[in-house]
């Protein structure tokens, strides 16, 4: 079978019985594709067993690259392409160079972190964003599991997990 | 009380040890020795410039007078930072820090004393700290007569007649001290009956009390940091410099707030109280630093770029100093570089011992900051970073420590009856 295409979901209506039954799940050895939410969950990082981001260092490399891009930047134009008297300083004062550095620090922070986020979670514009359940956007809960990854188990089986940990639902969904 | 709290121990107290208060008192001791050697050292060792005219030689209790001043400003500005925070809190509806809002709180105890030094200290050395005490100023037909002083003497002087007694300066420190002690004693009686009587009542009124104190205090700390700082070099003059002496008061006060947290913590108090309260102080000591950092250099930057000569003397006297010139490196080291770079990560706000370092440094880090703010007016050549100032700072360090933790071991260490605690209590972030 192949991976990422065929899904079994339990679908839930309240978020402790989905913390709950997140770890129920993983305990009884079904390995979890996704859980979406329609509403940020206390705690369902930590049940699921997610690493922390490293947004946070992309972040920070792009703000490192926007801060010298800057500097590069004003010092050629300053001090090398087209040297320049203003207000009596040298061509490269530094401290007038501040305030462009901290705004493209930020500027290719912010970007850098935006773009990086975008691909990582598959909402690139040429991205096919794959809905499981339309009511995650409403007031469900929907745990996704990868057929594939768990060929072990049989579907029979997870649909027992499942419904046993309180899903209210139990639905299949493929895509292409 | 919700069910969830009731595993810890609600009316717990601070046990200030004996053992706790020698160490504090050592300090204080060693602070002592270390100041009464500088002096000495001053009296008999010092650059005692004879060739200077009279009146303005310069002589070694100048020293004394301007470290006592710095200290001064720079504990009253963590005090009334302890209460601007508490109050802050109380306005904010804030739940996240119901569990320790008792550590700030303990701090507005200094500032009675703080008051008691600070006019003391204005009293006696007035004349060698403030350059616009000198009556010959204002007299025209005095060879040192100075127009600009004169045109700013009624800030000081009004309704007297210039370089008489300074009655608006002497209303002003005694009328913002005061409401701030009323505002802490308030805001300390509502709290501790709250302990007693609980109900949401208390709560309501302290926001209202808070609110208040919030709207004096924008306004009194700003006009305190041009009487009490900027009009020491008379000339000059910044229009953010109540903001920036306020940032850095609340950065060293946050600082403080979060080293005596992880204190208690780590001696078993305060369970509630979590990583996810401190990494929230973490935030804020990494955000303040950078605002700090923001007010530094666009006041630079501008006097900089502009070049006015008004201006530029306040830099001038500080960057191209040999005594004081290092220093700004040092300032920008400590309150800008280590936080921004160490606390950048979420660990490190996480984690007892970054904070421990960082907030000490920073601590160190604002001192330094007022220190050159004062000595340069005060001293001229004559000021710098020795012995006198070491241990100044340790005397005030210690006492403060003593003032605050004494009183803080009085009362029960959790509002228990504050409606936010349980929010606090799970507070995640």
């Amino acid at each position: 079978m192949e991976r990422d295409k065929n899904f079994i979901l339990g679908v839930y209506d309240d978020e402790d019985v989905l913390l709950d039954a997140v770890s129920k799940v993983r305990g009884s050895g079904v390995k979890i594709h996704e859980v979406y939410s329609p509403f940020p969950v206390h705690g369902l990082d930590e049940v699921l067993g997610y690493k922390r981001s490293r947004l946070p260092i992309a972040a920070f490399l792009f703000g490192m690259l926007g801060t010298t891009l800057a500097l590069v930047m004003q010092f050629y134009m300053m001090k090398w392409d087209w040297p320049m008297i203003i207000g009596g300083k040298d061509y490269a004062s530094l401290p007038t160079f501040i305030p462009v550095t901290f705004e493209m620090t930020v500027l290719l922070s912010a970007f850098g972190m935006v773009g990086v986020f975008m691909i990582s979670s598959n909402l690139k514009p040429w991205g096919q964003p794959r809905i499981f359940d339309l009511r995650i956007t409403d007031d469900k809960h929907v745990m996704a599991i990868d057929l594939a990854t768990n060929s072990g188990m049989g579907e029979e089986n997870i649909a027992d997990v499942l419904k046993s940990s309180g899903a209210t639902e139990i639905n299949k969904k493929s895509f292409e | 009380m919700a069910h969830s709290t009731t595993n810890y121990n609600l009316d717990q107290k601070f046990d200030f040890t004996a053992a706790l208060k020698k160490s504090i008192t050592t300090v204080l001791v060693l602070g002592a020795v270390i100041l009464a050697i500088g002096l000495i050292a001053e009296i008999f060792g010092g650059s005692h410039d004879q060739a200077e005219e009279a009146g303005h030689a310069y002589h070694w209790y100048h020293r004394l007078y301007a470290n006592l001043w710095i200290n001064n400003v720079y504990f009253t500005g963590i005090a009334v930072i302890g209460v601007f925070f508490f109050a802050l809190q109380y306005a904010a509806q804030a739940g996240w820090s119901a569990g320790f809002l008792r550590i700030p709180l303990s701090f507005g105890n200094w500032l009675p004393i703080a008051a008691g030094l600070m006019i003391v200290t204005f009293f006696v050395a007035s004349h060698d700290i403030f350059h616009w005490t000198h009556s010959y100023l204002f007299d025209k037909s005095h060879p040192e007569y100075d127009k600009i002083i004169d045109d700013k003497g009624g800030f000081f002087y009004w309704p007297m007649e210039k370089g008489t007694f300074p009655i608006f300066y002497i209303v002003r420190l005694v009328l913002f001290f005061g409401f701030w002690i009323f505002f802490f004693n308030k805001l300390k009686t509502l709290a501790f009956e709250e302990d007693i009587q609980g109900g949401t009542g208390y709560w309501k009124k302290m926001r209202v009390w808070s609110a208040l104190f919030l709207v004096f205090f924008a306004v009194s700390s700003s006009i305190a940091a041009w009487d009490w700082v900027m009009s020491i070099d008379t000339h000059w003059f910044s229009t953010l410099f109540g903001w920036y002496v306020f940032s850095s008061w609340f950065v060293a006060g946050l600082s403080a707030i979060t080293l005596i947290l992880i204190f208690l913590r780590e001696k078993g108090y305060l369970e509630m109280v979590n990583e996810n309260h401190v990494h929230d102080l973490g935030k804020l000591i990494f955000g303040f630093s950078i605002f700090w950092t923001y007010l530094w250099f666009s006041q630079f930057l501008l006097i900089y770029y502009a070049n006015i000569p008004e201006e530029t003397v306040y830099f001038a006297e500080r960057m191209q100093s040999d005594v004081y010139s290092p220093y700004i490196f040092v300032n920008l080291a400590l309150n800008f570089f280590l936080p921004f770079l160490v606390l950048m990560t979420r660990d490190a706000k996480r984690h007892a011992i970054f904070l421990k370092v960082v907030c000490s440094l920073i601590i160190l880090g604002h001192w330094f900051d007022f220190f050159l703010m004062v000595q340069p007016g005060t001293l001229r050549e004559h000021g710098g970073f020795g012995l006198m100032e070491l241990g100044m700072l340790l005397v005030y360090l210690a006492s403060f420590a003593l003032v605050a933790m004494s009183k803080l071991a009085k009362k029960p260490l959790i509002a228990k009856n504050h409606p936010m605690l349980e929010e606090s209590y799970y507070h995640n972030i």
